[in-house]
């Protein structure tokens, strides 16, 4: 600007670099070697665990997925199968229960409760999610598994035998699940609205109107009184460990929900509120789409969460080691529940077993949470919920 | 404009039109609703209609139709009859809209009533199961070293896992702190690709089950590098554990300090570490802080890595180098899975002492978190009113 009439005083324009220099060189190579340990630290957990299933899968081979063997160190026939059934039925019982409460959570603060109030109930749904999980466990043994195994015990004295006994029933049943999903997968996928769309729903309904007195009243086996079972053969089962689990993980599953809900486009909502629909016609319009991803997305995280819960299943179950479709009855085994009962008393080749099958519990994890993650980013309300 | 229109509407000249609705010009004229906050009367009297006779159905159908007793099947059965009532009257008085609109209420209102219910069941039950031991100051300042696990209340405490967690809490925050907050700091600040393998590296150890984290420091640093069991492994396992939680949760809250916050700052000619230490971390402090605690506030909780690493002792060790340290969380297992009902009772308390712990942190947390609030705090206000006033008439030009 000076320099506008003499060409040779123009100065040489500084050369531009995004090279650090000084202090600020010694920032980023200090801060860039605290990441690389990080790296190092957390990468190498993965790497160590990685490691030590090449010893494992060359004593036990192929057998160590073998869903026919249990896992009994004696015998020194181990296989992962059994222990993968039982942490999946968990963590699906666990969320199976949390979702629809956390949902209906989510939409109560973020939806229907008193503003004075919703300040309140976020703590409290953060709260819950800071206590210690062994408070959930014992909350689980001790107040819930009482009532829990007399409602297990029920459910499999007159819903079980539907399945397997009395023809009529069986057919009521199939009925009713079969038009519920036909019904669901016309309406919510498809996008039917019509009316023949809904004549589905309306037979489920029927036949649920139908088996309620049906499985309530009637008893299939005539000798069910000497088969009955025992309140006891319905404890301590997946069920009830699924219980506790649930409240683990649904103020994770709620607070994630409830921060998406809360960024919905209010000109949105108000313009659904303005068009004549009702509080339930705005959520279903505006506020499910807008929040779908963060609905998936965080009940995958709490799924993930759900799948490496320890010391409350472990205060629960009763170990026993072979895959059991029942959930309700007494018995079951999670991965993370067997690492902490016999990693004591492991040695060698079988504690490279427990390390294999973390390996494995960490794998699957991973690969939920990376599932949520892509859900969640690709969805409308994006990244704010990471 | 009118062509425009005509030419959109032209090939779905078949489709559905809206139609202006016909007004009865002979119908009463609608009552409007004299307040929009209340609900009309006829909607009162259903609401508590329906909850009166389903209290009355469901003791019918349970304690006469069906063969179910007590009062958890009473609850049940109301509330569905409640809901089903509420279902049908408001079909009969309203439209199938309303009628889904108020079943949707009630279903996500009873939802938040049991998740909130059980919360509250929760802290209830383990204060009044471990009241019996808690309310004799000895659980504080005592051991169960000397101690017999069914001696009386009055003996024997937990002040060795009080002291175990805060010591083992206290090097991993040391070592997680640091680590954590600096990832976030260079993961933000610096970038590049090296960074955002970092990041993706961090977030997928998120993931990693507590009993895991624990398993790998009892293979590693016990069992290879053949280091004793002790408050130190424990501390370790706790800190792989919140490591990258601490790391991530700083991220994201770094992400969101405003980025002309720091172009302000560059641009008044700092540089890139003072703008980060005077601008960037001042910013995020509160956001950070509740980070850090509620990550601790997991820690403390967990119990598998401790019990992994760390083990149980019964008397008070202060050397984290030296030998098993007892921690809250281990403390309450071992206690309540022993057969000695007065264990199970002081395990319980432990368990109160553990979530007291937890609350504290949690209202920390709050309290940091808080968005500055514009009220004067409270020594600035005492200190106001010790001073003599000024006169409050000076126009604020005239001050200086």
């Amino acid at each position: 600007m000076t320099a506008h009439g003499s060409e040779d005083l123009l100065p040489i324009p500084r050369r531009v670099s995004r090279k650090p220099t000084g202090g600020d060189a010694v920032f980023v190579h200090g801060f860039r070697m605290v990441g690389a340990s990080v790296l190092v630290i957390t990468g190498g957990i993965a790497v160590f665990l990685a490691l030590q299933s090449v010893p494992t899968l060359r004593h036990y081979g192929v057998g160590f997925f073998d869903v026919h063997q249990g896992w009994n160190f004696d015998t020194d026939r181990v296989s992962v199968a059994s222990l993968l059934a039982g942490t999946v039925e968990v963590a699906l019982i666990a969320i199976t229960l949390a979702f629809p409460l956390a949902l209906a959570t989510a939409l109560y603060i973020s939806e229907y409760a008193p503003p004075r109030l919703q300040a309140t109930l976020i703590s409290a749904i953060d709260l819950m999610a800071a206590v210690p999980s062994i408070v959930y466990g014992l909350w689980g043994r001790d107040l819930i598994q009482p009532h829990a195994g007399t409602v297990a015990m029920f459910v499999d004295r007159h819903v079980g035998p539907l399945a397997v006994s009395g023809a009529p029933r069986t057919a009521l049943l199939l009925v009713l699940v079969g038009g519920v999903l036909v019904g669901v997968v016309l309406r919510g996928v498809v996008g039917l609205r019509s009316h023949g769309a809904r004549l589905p729903l309306y037979a489920a309904a029927v036949a649920a109107v139908v088996l309620l007195p049906v499985c309530l009243t009637v008893d299939a086996d005539p000798n069910a009184a000497n088969l009955a079972p025992q309140a006891s053969s319905f404890q301590k089962s997946a069920f009830i460990a699924g219980i506790a689990v649930s409240m683990m993980v649904l103020p994770m599953a709620c607070a994630i929900m409830r921060q998406v809900f809360s960024q919905t486009p209010p000109g949105e909502k108000e313009a659904a509120l303005a068009l004549g629909s009702t509080k339930w016609g705005m959520i279903r319009a505006v506020v499910l789409p807008f929040g779908k991803g963060g609905i998936i997305g965080g009940t995958m995280l709490a799924l993930g969460r759900a799948l490496g819960e320890t010391i409350a299943v472990l205060l629960i179950i009763n170990q026993v080691f072979i895959i059991k479709p029942n959930v309700l009855e007494t018995g079951t085994a999670t991965v993370s529940s067997t690492i902490a009962a016999q990693f004591g008393e492991a040695t060698g080749i079988q504690l490279k077993a427990l390390l294999t099958a973390g390996f494995v519990l960490f794998v699957i994890t991973l690969v939920v949470n990376t599932l949520a993650a892509i859900v969640v980013s690709r969805s409308r309300s994006g990244d704010a919920t990471s | 404009m009118t062509l425009a229109l005509d030419r959109r509407s032209a090939p779905t000249a078949e489709a559905p039109t809206t139609h202006v609705p016909d007004r009865d010009l002979h119908a009463a004229a609608p009552v409007p609703r004299t307040s929009l906050g209340v609900l009309p009367l006829e909607y009162r009297f259903l609401s508590w209609g329906a909850r009166f006779a389903a209290l009355g159905l469901a003791w019918v159908i349970v304690e006469r139709l069906l063969p179910i007793q007590g009062l958890g099947w009473l609850v049940v059965v109301a509330a569905l009859c409640n809901l089903m009532l509420l279902a049908v009257g408001t079909l009969v008085i309203d439209s199938p809209i309303a009628m889904a609109d108020r079943v949707a209420q009630w279903l996500f209102s009873t939802g938040a009533m049991v998740v909130f219910l059980a919360l509250g069941s929760t802290l209830t039950f383990v204060f009044k199961r471990g009241w019996p031991a808690l309310h004799h100051w000895n659980f504080f300042t005592q051991t169960m070293h000397t101690t017999l696990p069914d001696a009386p209340y009055n003996q024997g405490g937990v002040l060795n896992s009080v002291v175990g967690t805060l010591i083992e809490l206290g090097i991993a925050v040391a070592i997680t702190l640091p680590l954590g907050v600096g990832t976030a700091v260079y993961l933000n600040e610096v970038g590049g690709r090296f960074a955002r393998m970092i990041r993706t590296v961090v977030e997928a150890m998120t993931a990693l089950p507590s009993i895991v984290a624990g398993l790998f420091i009892y293979s590693f640093w016990i069992l290879a590098l053949h280091q004793p069991r002790s408050g130190l492994a424990g501390a370790l396992a706790i800190g792989v554990m919140m490591l990258p939680i601490v790391a991530r949760a700083s991220d994201v809250v770094l992400r969101v300090v405003p980025g002309n916050l720091r172009e302000a700052s560059l641009a008044l000619g700092a540089s890139r570490w003072r703008t980060i230490w005077h601008v960037v971390l001042p910013t995020a402090r509160p956001g950070l802080a509740t980070a850090l605690i509620l990550a601790v506030a997991r820690g403390v909780g967990e119990t598998s890595p401790v019990l992994i690493a760390s083990g149980y002792a019964t008397f008070l060790v202060t050397n984290p180098t030296h030998g098993v340290m007892s921690s809250l969380p281990l403390s309450v297992y071992n206690s309540v899975i022993a057969p000695e009902p007065q264990a199970v009772v002081r395990g319980y308390a432990t368990a109160a002492v553990l979530l007291i712990l937890v609350l504290t942190l949690f209202v920390i947390a709050r309290l940091l978190a808080r968005p500055p609030s514009a009220k004067p705090s409270l020594r600035r206000r005492i200190r106001r009113s010790l001073t003599p006033t000024r006169p409050l008439t000076v126009e604020p030009g005239e001050t200086s």
